[in-house]
């Protein structure tokens, strides 16, 4: 079966975009689920979805809309959840809102539009240009995150003594946030964007229930999304299952029997 | 030698001042208590002289080869997430990072000074123990060891004893006190009136009507010494 999927390149092409992005959003995920950002990946996906409504209206290319208008998003999210207590409920009328607008704007675009792989994404259907896109922006984000880890580490665990011992934590908080909103609009081809923010969140989740340090949990982090994604795309294609939905059952699997692990070590 | 000095300072947000005419010193060596009740301008003199904040009026000055972002600075636990995977090492490595220019990792020998400053807090055995999973004691002197490692100089407190109980809390006293004896400058906002009996030299007094600056004799002598005496049970 192995072999069988090396031998179509569009298949290999959605192997490798998927890894990339799978391992940028895994190390994302860590400072943004324990900075209780979480739900900021979450809005940011249907902001997503509604750009890429318009970008179909406007027959416009769709990262040339997404991109600019989900980083744009990321720090309008990073702001209000930031400063007034009601940023939840900020976020989800941001989120419905561009989803609603989504909607309208697919259907008055017409029957061309694929509704289907805006919400749950294409990742079989990743174009060359597409994939070669989504490979840079991922290893920019890797790098990013490597090169800024202590800096975004003591950013996430005390802002307060970050912040007076000169680290410039506002800069840092929005290298997060540049960061999340193109791991957001690249991993939306793979995921949709219903599903993309699980890339986001489950690897860390299951990291912190498993990692006592913060490398432990980085690294786990890593493995967990790597081997949820290989594991969901294998399955996708023996069982013809969607392979968006394939990959977040398993990272849900991994997510309940990392929680098994804790209880167990706990008593 | 003087190390901070504020003259003649407006502290406040908002343009909204709290504290006027503050005129205050730090000099090498002091053990300096702030003290006074809550809303009373404490937090807004940590940031300020932190330089979070800009003070509304007057200005800060550092000397004595003290440098911005090398006060060794210990929030309140409350200020830092408590369920944040983490190991006593890596929280005390973090502290180096004002004067950390490689672009990946820790050098060797800022990870030997980590080292050091854990063991000088006593907790060597816990260096790659989960940080979450400490005392609020050790917590502290994991967090003095990271101070620690962002300055030789100043190590300023924000209610460092808040939480713990009297036995871990005169054991954070006795360590900052053989610190305080190294040479190290130590400032302490602390609603604990026993600091500033026991260890203090200088006392800055905030309160709504006003501010007390002065040497802990002075201090004790003073109306508002004799009311925190009196509030704390120690007036006989």
């Amino acid at each position: 079966m192995i072999g069988e999927i090396f031998s179509y390149s569009f298949l290999v092409r959605a192997l490798f975009v998927g890894l990339f992005v799978s391992l940028s959003a895994s190390l994302l995920g860590v400072s943004l689920v324990l900075r209780r950002f979480s739900m900021i990946g979450d809005g940011l996906s249907h902001v997503g979805f509604g750009a890429l409504g318009i970008s179909a209206l406007l027959a416009a290319e769709p990262m040339v809309v997404t991109i600019p208008v989900v980083i744009i998003s990321a720090f309008v999210l990073l702001r209000v959840s930031g400063k007034s207590r009601n940023g939840d409920s900020a976020i989800a009328l941001i989120s419905s809102s561009a989803l609603a607008v989504g909607v309208i704007a697919v259907s008055v675009a017409g029957v061309n539009t694929d509704l289907n792989s805006f919400l749950f994404g294409s990742i079989l259907s990743v174009s060359r240009s597409d994939g070669i896109v989504a490979a840079v922006l991922s290893v920019i984000t890797i790098l990013s995150y490597l090169m800024f880890y202590h800096q975004i580490y003591a950013t996430t665990f005390d802002p307060a003594f970050a912040k007076a011992t000169g680290i410039n934590t506002g800069r840092y908080t929005a290298l997060l946030a540049l960061l999340t909103a193109l791991v957001i609009v690249v991993g939306m081809r793979i995921l949709g964007s219903l599903l993309i923010s699980s890339l986001i969140i489950f690897p860390a989740a299951v990291a912190m229930k498993l990692g006592r340090t913060y490398l432990s949990v980085s690294i786990i982090s890593a493995l967990e999304a790597v081997l949820a994604f290989v594991l969901g795309f294998f399955l996708s294609y023996a069982f013809s299952l969607p392979t968006g939905a394939s990959i977040v059952v398993v990272h849900m699997v991994l997510y309940v029997s990392a929680s098994a692990v804790k209880f167990v070590r706990k008593r | 030698m003087i190390l901070i000095e504020g003259k003649n300072l407006t502290l406040g947000y908002e343009g909204q001042g709290i504290i006027t005419g503050l005129t205050f010193s730090v000099s090498e060596g002091d053990y300096l208590c702030i003290v006074g009740e809550n809303g009373s301008g404490k937090s807004t003199f940590v940031k300020t002289v932190l330089g979070l904040v800009e003070p509304l009026k007057g200005t800060i000055i550092l000397s004595g080869g003290l440098k911005k972002n090398a006060i060794g600075y210990l929030p309140q636990l409350s200020d830092i997430q408590r369920d944040f995977p983490s190991s006593v090492m890596e929280v005390v490595l973090s502290g180096c990072l004002n004067r950390h220019h490689r672009l990946f990792g820790y050098s060797a020998e800022e990870k030997a000074r980590a080292r050091e400053a854990i063991c000088r807090m006593g907790m060597e055995e816990y260096r790659n123990k989960s940080f979450q999973e400490l005392s609020g004691g050790q917590m502290r002197r994991v967090l003095l060891a990271r101070a620690l490692m962002a300055t030789e100089k100043i190590l300023f407190l924000d209610e460092p004893v808040t939480g713990l109980d009297p036995g871990a809390a005169s054991e954070l006293y006795s360590l900052l006190r053989r610190l305080n004896e190294s040479g190290i400058t130590v400032m302490m906002v602390t609603h604990d009136i026993h600091p500033a009996l026991n260890d203090a030299r200088t006392i800055l007094h905030l309160s709504h009507n006003g501010w007390f600056f002065g040497t802990k004799e002075e201090y004790f002598a003073s109306d508002p010494g004799q009311t925190f005496l009196k509030e704390a049970g120690h007036d006989r």
